[in-house]
């Protein structure tokens, strides 16, 4: 009797056991498989982001010992580098111009392309193509495009007289050949918002036809307002990625001429990767990404009075 | 009312009418998308004077085939391509095994701590690259990894926080009831990640490695970070120094361009469905 019951416990404890050593079985193994983004994150991105904030008080030419500065890194780049203020005022620019462009063509496209027409898959490998294309390549083509004398674009714009300017050598063209060549790559937002909008339950549009809308009110009542999720989104990818441009811009002007496309990016690899400023470069890296965080916060602020979201209104 | 205004505002007209308008839109917009490219191609193929000529001829005379071997051996085209695709093999799969590992801890294990790390993926994936981009260069400099392809490689393997958030996302549309049936018949968790989950998710992985090759291929900043030895340059940094070179022989700067652009734009047309599939994916849902 004894015996039995000894042994029913010794094998419950033992079920236990299993159990136990199955739930944690289950934890190791869960944070075994993380680990790589743990590793990662501690090595790759909040070791970095600490060094670089303490970087941003130093002087450091990664040769001779680091120097502690303080604010100074901070005042040079608000009272004595006019160069901080400049690039950043023609990234703003850029960014400023070429986010609502891209937009607004890529939306419209995508309205066009959403209308039953034939040739839908072929239309959207076109207009998508450019936009997986990016990098040197595509920078060198347009190059050539800009060319004043023999380019394609001041070609077109001859044969239908009118004398083209000098592009990328004009203080006053060099942002907009940017924003023109950034619009080429539109297609990539476009079929975002075609798929957004092949997502809007089309009942939607015939109550607003039943009630009178026209075609205006219905793009201006029904479309807008469902795509505005998608259209956020786009809106903070682009703000993200504008603020970044590099590669164009080292390939097309290397900031010039005369500073006119010194883009944020390009300033601060300069002072970074050719100066060895490593401090002062970290400071502007760091103000860099609090002017970024702050544009998003800002969106994400005015978010709840143009975003609709079906599940909030619903509820 | 007179007969053609009647027909113009019966709705049937006015629809073929809207047609034919979106067509034509559609179809002008089709042709300034590709004429640059068009004009690539054309520029590639013509003899160096040519290509200056006024007006310009779209059709090339002779057509220059030669200008292909001619630019791509006027520096060492071969071996970009070869570090290139070194890089982005050992990169791409790096970041789509490891993202993957990873998305299946968040997505289907029990573990105390998950989802408060979660939330770190996904501050992590808001944070620019510039802020850590001075340290991690100073670490790779210490390392003497500057002048290998160490620093484009290793930090791939720590997973992208971008891609364990849609494969996570992905893992979670997966039914549970699979995996309880994989356990019922003494499948461990790991075999079912092997065997249920990655088979099921062969799409989204399909369109991490696209997305994934992409970026390497088209990267130039980390490259001109830490390659300086020319014969561990990629294409993209191949292409840079190539202009420096030969920057005014546009025929050959375009062929080689178009050289360089040629592997995106198989993979593209081969793998259209998964690349629009996946674009989709990230910005809709």
């Amino acid at each position: 009797m004894v015996e039995v019951l000894e042994r029913s416990r010794r094998a419950l404890a033992t079920r236990r056991l299993v159990k136990l050593t199955y739930r944690s079985q289950e934890t190791i193994l869960g944070w075994l498989m993380a680990s790589p983004f743990i590793v990662g994150f501690l090595i790759f991105t909040a070791g970095p982001m600490l060094a670089s904030l303490a970087l941003a008080g130093m002087e450091w030419d990664l040769m001779s010992p680091p120097e502690w500065v303080g604010w100074a890194n901070v005042k040079k780049m608000l009272f004595e580098d006019p160069l901080f203020v400049h690039s950043l005022r023609v990234t703003v620019i850029y960014a400023a111009t070429a986010i609502p462009l891209q937009l607004f063509f890529g939306i419209c496209l995508a309205m066009l392309l959403n209308t039953k027409i034939r040739g839908l898959a072929f239309f959207r490998t076109n207009y998508y193509l450019p936009a997986i294309l990016s990098g040197v390549s595509v920078a060198l083509l347009w190059r050539w495009i800009f060319q004043p004398d023999f380019g394609l674009l001041n070609m077109v714009l001859s044969s239908i007289g009118v004398q083209g300017p000098n592009w990328l050598m004009d203080r006053k063209w060099v942002l907009p050949s940017f924003v023109l060549m950034g619009l080429w790559g539109v297609g990539g937002g476009m079929v975002i918002y075609l798929a957004g909008l092949q997502g809007i339950p089309t009942d939607l549009y015939e109550a607003a036809e039943i009630d009178g809308a026209n075609r205006w009110h219905r793009v201006r009542h029904v479309t807008l307002p469902m795509l505005s999720p998608v259209i956020f989104f786009q809106l903070i990818m682009g703000i993200i990625g504008a603020m970044q441009i590099f590669t164009s811009g080292y390939i097309l002007t290397q900031g010039g001429p005369a500073n006119a496309s010194l883009f944020y990016m390009l300033y601060l690899y300069r002072q970074a990767f050719q100066y060895f400023h490593m401090g002062y470069a970290s400071a502007l890296a760091w103000v860099l990404f609090l002017c970024i965080l702050f544009l998003t916060l800002m969106v994400f602020r005015t978010a709840s009075s143009w975003v609709y979201y079906e599940a909030e209104t619903r509820r | 009312m007179t007969g053609g205004f009647a027909l113009l505002r019966s709705k049937k007209a006015q629809d073929a009418l809207t047609h034919a308008v979106t067509y034509l839109i559609l179809c002008a917009g089709a042709v300034v998308v590709l004429m640059p490219l068009a004009w690539m191609i054309s520029t590639s193929l013509k003899r160096r004077g040519d290509v200056f000529l006024f007006p310009p001829r779209w059709i090339p005379d002779p057509v220059m085939w030669s200008n292909y071997p001619t630019a791509l051996t006027m520096v060492p085209f071969d071996q970009f391509f070869k570090n290139t695709f070194t890089i982005a093999f050992l990169g791409v799969l790096g970041e789509t095994v490891s993202s993957a590992v990873v998305a299946y801890s968040f997505a289907r294990l029990r573990w105390k701590g998950r989802d408060t790390l979660f939330m770190l993926v996904l501050a992590t994936m808001m944070l620019p690259g510039q802020v850590t981009m001075i340290p991690i260069f100073v670490i790779f400099t210490r390392l003497h990894w500057v002048n290998t392809f160490k620093p484009l490689i290793v930090p791939s393997w720590f997973g992208v926080p971008f891609y364990i958030f849609l494969l996570r996302q992905f893992f979670l549309t997966i039914s549970v009831e699979l995996d309880d049936a994989a356990a019922i018949d003494g499948c461990s968790k790991l075999g079912a990640f092997w065997r249920i989950i990655l088979p099921l998710s062969k799409p989204v992985l399909a369109s991490v490695a696209i997305f994934s090759f992409q970026f390497y291929w088209n990267d130039f900043f980390h490259p001109l970070l830490y390659l300086h030895d020319k014969r561990l340059f990629t294409v993209a940094l191949g292409l840079r120094f190539f202009q420096g070179h030969y920057g005014t022989d546009w025929h050959y700067l375009m062929a080689a361009s178009l050289v360089v652009m040629l592997p995106l734009v198989i993979v593209f047309f081969f793998a259209q469905r998964i690349f629009i599939q996946g674009i989709v994916y990230t910005g809709v849902k």
